[in-house]
Parts: C-alpha cells; structure tokens; sequence
C-alpha cells in the first residue's frame, strides 16, 4: 500500500503533503503588447508577476513616436496644424486652438482675435471634448465587456462627428482653426442642427449611464481599483479627469483662463477616492458640463469677421488674391515663407482632453518654429502607470488603462 | 480532367475564403478612430462577413494594418504576419500604412509593405469608412481570383515541388 | 505675478542666478548648474514659493539659433547667435516648467550646458513626475541626468545611434530595425 502511496504522490506519507501547501514559486515575466487588444494605441508592459500579482510592470511607451517636434522643426507655421489633429487624434480641435494660441502669444496678437473666432474656437473645442470623453468611456466599458454603451456612445460620436465634418470638411482630421481665428465660418444653419444634436446625445449618454453606473460588474471592476492619492497626483504632475479625479480642484479654464472661457458657467467635477470608477465619474459630469458651455456659447455667439484682419497673419482674401498682383504675391510669401513670427519663447496651455494640453514654441524670427515641443497629458499619465499598477491583478490593467486614456499619438508624440 | 476538378475546388474553396475573411486589427494611431467607426452601427462591416476581429493572429487570415508604423513596430508587425494562418491577406489602412503619408522622418517607417507584402493599400489619412468597404470588396474579388500575395506563393511553391518531384 | 519669485530667488542664491527674464507673461531664470538642486529644493519646500507640480522638462539645441530681426536683418534682442567655434559656446538649455497649485503661480528654470559637457543633477527626487521627461529629454537630445534612477531610451529603441532632435541630425535619417528580405537590395 505504501508504495502505491508513493507511485501516486510521490511522498511517503500522505501528512507529509500538508507540510508542503505552499508552493514552490517564482515571479514569471509576462509581456504585453505592443499589439493587444486592451491597449488603447501601442504600448508595450514587460509585467513580473507572482501568480496573477503584478510585483513590477515596466511600461515602454514610443511605438508610435511619430516625430512632431522634427516635423515642426521643419514646416511653417500653418503647416504644423494637420500634425497637431494627430496628437490627440480623440479630440483634434483643441490641440488645434491650442497651438494657435501659443503661436497667437509669440506674435502678440491673442487680444486681436475676433470675438466669434473665440466662441467658435469654445464651440468646437468642447464638441471634440465630448467626443473624446464618450469614446474614453466607451471604449473602456466595452473592454470590459459592456458592448452595448460603447455602441451608443459610439452613435453619438457619429452624430457629432458628421457636425465636425460640415465645419471642417474632414470626420476625424479638421485642421480647421488657424493662426489668427478660424478657416472658415460656421456653415449656415449648423447652430440649430448642433442644439438638436445635443439633446440626442444627451439621451444616449442617459442611456449608456443607466447601463454603467449600477451595473455590478462595472462597478466591481472599476471601484477601488487603481487608486492614486492627492499627494501623489501632484508630485506625479497630473492633471485633467485623472488628476481631478483624486482630488486636485484644478482646471485650466478656470484657474489660467483663457479665450473666453470666462465668461461662461460651468462645473468643475471633482472626486474623492481617485481610484477608476472615480475617473468615470468625472468624465461623464465634463460631458455633461461641456454642453452646458456649449448651449451658452451658442446663445452668446457674436456676429463679425472669424479671421484676424492683418495682413502679417492671415491670408489675402481669395479675390484679391487671384485678381491683383498684390494680393498674389502676398498670398505666395504667405505659403511659402510662413508667417513670420518674431524671436522669442512662449508656453501655452489649454485644458485638453486629458489634462493640460501645452505646446512650447521658440520661434526665431523666420517662418518655421525653432522648436516646437508640446507637454502632452497622456505621457504624464502613463508615467504614473507603473506606480498604479502595483499589487494589482493583471486583469485590472485593462480598466486603469482605460481610464488613464492613453492616446498613442499624444503619449508618444 | 483532375486539373479542371482542383481548380474549381480552389474556386469553391476561395468564394468560401472571401466571405468569411477572419481580421486581426493591428491597430496603432488615429486611422483606429475610423476603424471603429467602420465596426460601428452606420457602416457596419458585419455585412461584409468580416465583423469579426480576432484578437489573436494565429485564428485570422486578414491582417488589417491601421495607422502609423514606426521602426520600432516593424519587428512586432513582422512577427504577427509570421504568426498568422496562411493563406493570409494584408489590407495597408491609411496613408501611414501605405507610404509613410506626410511623416517622412527618422522614426516612421515609409509604408507597412517594407515589413509584410501589402495586398490593398486604403489611401486616406484617414480614409473615410466607405473607402474601406470598397477596399473590403476589392479584397474579396482578389481573393476569388487568387490572385493575393500568399495565394501566389503558395501556388509557385506547388508548382516548384511538383517540378522537383518529377525530376526525380 | 511671478516677478516675486524671481525677486526672492535672486535674493537667495544671488550669483547663482546667471540671469532672468520675462517673455510674454512666463517668467525665466537661468542658474548655473552646481546650484540647480539647492535653487529646486527652495522652490518645491519654501512656502512663499511652493511649485509642487512638475510639468515640463524639455532641451532647446541651440546648434543653429541665428535669429531674425523684423526685416531678415539678424536679431539683437533676445539671445545671441549661436557660435560653434567660440569655446565657451553653450550649446543646449534645459528647461524645467514647474507650476504651484497654491499660489497659481508658474516659472521656468534654465540650465546652459555646453556641447562636450551634457551632464546636469536629476530633479527627479524632487519631483517624481519628472521621471519620464527627463528620459525623454535623454533620448532625444543626449542630455545626463545624473542621479536619475533610470536612464534610458524611451521612446526610440537601444539600438539607435545619435540623438534626433539635435540640430545636426537630419530629420530622415532611418535606422531600421527589419525589413522585408525579399525587398532588401532593390534601393
Ligand atoms: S493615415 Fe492619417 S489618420 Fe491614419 S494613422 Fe496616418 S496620420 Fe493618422
């Protein structure tokens, strides 16, 4: 009998089993990505784990490093747009104004611009918040198996990205503000559609909160989970809905306004626990307060011209441009050389997306930046990945991903 | 007769491979915003047969590149085309994946066909969903022709072993 | 609003002020390099100043700075034209951007390095969120951070020589890591 004992369990005695309950083990090293379907973008993590605890993840960002400040370094002025829609490619047109607006500071025009640039300006800025919080939010319900609110976020996406296009003339790419002011005026009887599109999208998100916000699943998946603390999150330099979301009352537009911003009500959410569910939250009340702005904006929109008049910044007009000398000529030193923006530096910062959106410019005098660095939210926050994920299990990392809202194009420039 | 017999079962076998295309979507930049939009209710691939993403390249057939690649992806890129069941095919989505578009610089790669041989390149930056189902149909008739990368090479490796073997 | 700070600062360490500046509402000083660390220690803890959010670290090449006046005629205002020659040419800036929650004040600290010389202290133990600008600023532009805990390339790939962003690299320079071998050869 005892040596069957042994055949079977390779022990003597079958006590001698209880003194072995734990396991021999060892951290294992898993990798991630970069091509994974729970990653938003490419990145890569080199995790060690011990069972399905995460001891330390190594998380390699640049997959997508795409060379905007050696791209800039090398167009003018007006060509830099079309690369700034591809950082945050979830909400292009604020990294748009944003860029202008440091451009705007160097030539020392940004008290210039016309008023219903601004507003304009205001108006798209907060439909691409919208669009870039629904799709954070969808996409992160979906990857945790919540197909439905993705697919109604998604419809509104839809809907407000058809508006975007009429503006712009591209779905996703708009490149439409320009040094300045803006391309080209609102299109004529956009307003209303905007106001009904609006109230649709705010019953689509009712119906995707209704589906989310008491759902045990979503709940149990997000709450508690990857909580970062206030102290943290400063020394961390965080900002947006992740920093707002641990407790720091912090909002560019209110506390460095700029444009008009000022003069418009709204809410700052901010949470307590900082932890993913938290982060939600606060994503869905920006929504929220983003079309609060957005109905004031359309209520107060100025008439007048969209575009600076001066003939250093903007284009001659097409008329002048194609039937005198002048207007040609000036129109071609206008594309080829660039505008002309003087010696200096400048850093400015816009509420983006995901937090302080900030682009550095040297200019030197010729119609190309010296440099053009920008201080991208998500790469902030992705540093702090690391840290968040410790002592969590790997199934988390889909949700803390989620919600940072890692944008590849932002994270890696 | 026995050719006639194998060419119309690789007829059959290929009408079958087009309208049950398995896609891994190798997602990377912004060309992912429109690729969802493509998935989502208004243009809706699933009426294509090729809603279906896999998320593991070893169960598809259709690599869809989209977006940007750079050097460093190259080799990651390389690695799940390798991985993948043949026959395969690779659709290049957006100008990025086709010729590098407008980054022309030391980190971006000039088009995903310097890494895997690309079948049909989607120019547009980003292209809009219609082209893409356009792209999809195009695919399908290349597939039922025969006529796609791998398809080709399987074929001439056939051939060369059959003019091997009746060497010997 | 930040002109205090500067006032304090430049009161503090004196000399270790190289010089200071204000362009277009940001305010800038320039310290040498031995004091960076005691100059961040006082501007994180002293309570007058309180910057306790990292934003930005980034270099400025200044390889081909030869600035421009109004009519294409060289600029004397703000910085002098780079000289390559010159043996005291100081040829990167580093830049911290801090900013203070509480007082909602922000300023940018600067550090001249010269070419042969590219080392300067860490401010990562200060500021936690400086960890992955600094290793940017690294991997772009070739700058050491001494006393960094992990200093590595972060957005391009360890096999990569040179550093990009610098001037005298040109911007499509690849250095490829694959390609297809039925390819390689045809150009
Ligand atoms: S083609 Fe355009 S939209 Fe697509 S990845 Fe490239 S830059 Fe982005």
């Amino acid at each position: 009998m005892a040596d069957l004992k042994t055949l079977v369990l390779g022990k003597k005695d079958i006590a001698d089993l209880d003194t072995e309950t734990e396991m021999p083990h060892e951290l294992m090293t898993v990798n991630m990505g970069p091509s994974h379907p729970a990653m938003h973008g490419t990145v890569r993590i080199v995790l060690t784990v011990d069972g399905e605890r995460i001891v330390k993840g190594d998380v390699q960002p640049g997959y997508l490093h795409r060379c905007f400040e050696k791209e800039a370094e090398h167009a003018t002025y007006t060509q830099i747009f079309p690369y700034t829609d591809r950082l945050n490619y979830v909400s292009p047109m604020i990294n748009n104004c944003g860029y202008a607006m440091a451009v705007e500071k160097l030539l020392g025009i940004t008290h210039r611009i016309p008023r219903r640039a601004e507003f304009i300006r205001v108006i798209v800025s907060e439909i691409s918040r919208v669009t870039d919080h629904m799709t954070c939010v969808g996409a992160s319900a979906m990857e945790l198996g919540a197909f439905g609110p993705f697919l109604f976020l998604l419809k509104a996406r839809e809907w407000l990205y058809t508006l975007l296009e009429e503006v712009s003339g591209a779905r996703l790419t708009h490149s439409y503000v320009r040094v300045g002011g803006v391309g080209k005026d609102l299109p004529a009887g956009w307003l209303p559609k905007l106001a009904a599109r609006l109230t649709e999208t705010e019953a689509a998100l009712a119906e995707a909160e209704q589906m989310l916000n008491l759902n045990k699943i979503f709940r149990d998946r997000m709450a508690g989970v990857g909580a970062l603390s206030r102290e943290d999150a400063i020394a961390w330099g965080q900002t947006g809905p992740v920093g707002r979301a641990a407790g720091i009352d912090y909002d560019v537009r209110k506390d460095h306004p700029y444009s008009v911003y000022p003069e418009f009500e709204f809410d700052v959410p901010v949470g307590t626990t900082g932890d993913c569910y938290d982060r939600y939250l606060v994503r869905v009340e920006e929504i929220k307060q983003s079309i609060r702005i957005l109905r004031q904006a359309m209520a107060a929109l100025p008439d007048g011209p969209v575009m600076i008049d001066d003939g250093h910044v903007a284009l001659p007009p097409k008329a002048e441009a194609y039937n005198t000398i002048e207007g040609m000529i000036r129109h071609f030193k206008h594309i080829v050389d660039g505008i002309k923006v003087p010696a200096g530096e400048a850093y400015t910062f816009v509420e983006g997306g995901n937090g302080e959106l900030g682009f550095f410019i040297v200019g030197d005098g010729t119609g190309r930046p010296y440099k053009c660095y920008v201080r991208s939210p998500s790469f902030v926050h992705l540093s702090t990945a690391e840290k968040i994920f410790k002592n969590h299990l790997i199934a988390d990392i889909v949700p803390i991903f989620g919600m940072i809202n890692m944008i590849g194009g932002e994270c890696d420039k | 007769m026995l050719e006639l017999i194998t060419s119309k079962l690789e007829d059959a076998a290929n009408w079958g491979r087009k309208f049950s295309l398995f896609s891994y979507p190798f997602v990377t930049a912004c060309c992912g915003m429109e690729f969802m939009s493509v998935a989502a209710p208004k243009y809706d691939i699933a009426r294509f047969g090729a809603e279906f993403p896999r998320f593991s390249p070893r169960q598809s057939d259709l690599l869809m590149i989209v977006g940007t690649i750079t050097e460093k992806q190259g080799p990651a890129l390389r690695r799940v085309w390798e991985q993948m069941a043949e026959p395969k095919w690779v659709i290049a989505f957006g100008v990025c994946a086709s010729t590098g578009g407008f980054y022309q610089n030391y980190h971006a790669m000039p088009g995903a066909d310097q890494v895997v041989p690309v079948d049909v390149y989607i120019p547009g930056c980003p292209p809009r969903p219609e082209q893409v189902l356009d792209a999809l149909i195009m695919l399908q008739d290349r597939v039922q022709r025969g006529d796609g990368h791998s398809q080709i090479r399987l074929k001439r490796e056939k051939i060369m072993l059959a003019a091997a073997n009746a060497e010997e | 609003m930040a002109q205090k700070v500067v006032d304090a600062v430049k009161a503090k360490f004196g000399d270790a002020v190289v010089a200071t500046s204000s362009e277009h509402g940001d305010e800038v000083i320039t310290v040498k390099r031995d004091k960076l660390l005691a100059i961040a220690a006082f501007l994180k803890d002293d309570p007058a100043m309180s910057f306790e959010v990292p934003v930005f670290v980034t270099a400025i090449d200044l390889a081909h700075w030869q600035p421009l006046g109004r009519r294409g005629a060289p600029d004397e205002g703000t910085r002098p034209a780079y000289d390559a020659e010159a043996s005291d040419g100081l040829r990167f800036e580093v830049c911290y951007q801090l900013r203070s929650l509480k007082h909602r004040h922000r300023l940018r600290v600067k550090v001249q390095l010269k070419e042969t010389d590219t080392k300067l202290p860490s401010l990562t133990p200060l500021w936690a969120g400086f960890n992955w600008q600094e290793r940017e600023t690294f991997d772009m532009y070739g700058i050491r951070f001494d006393g960094h805990p992990d200093l590595r390339r972060i957005y391009l790939y360890d096999e990569f020589v040179g550093y990009p962003l610098r001037k005298d690299y040109p911007k499509d320079k690849r250095q490829p890591l694959v390609r297809r071998p039925d390819l390689v050869g045809d150009h």
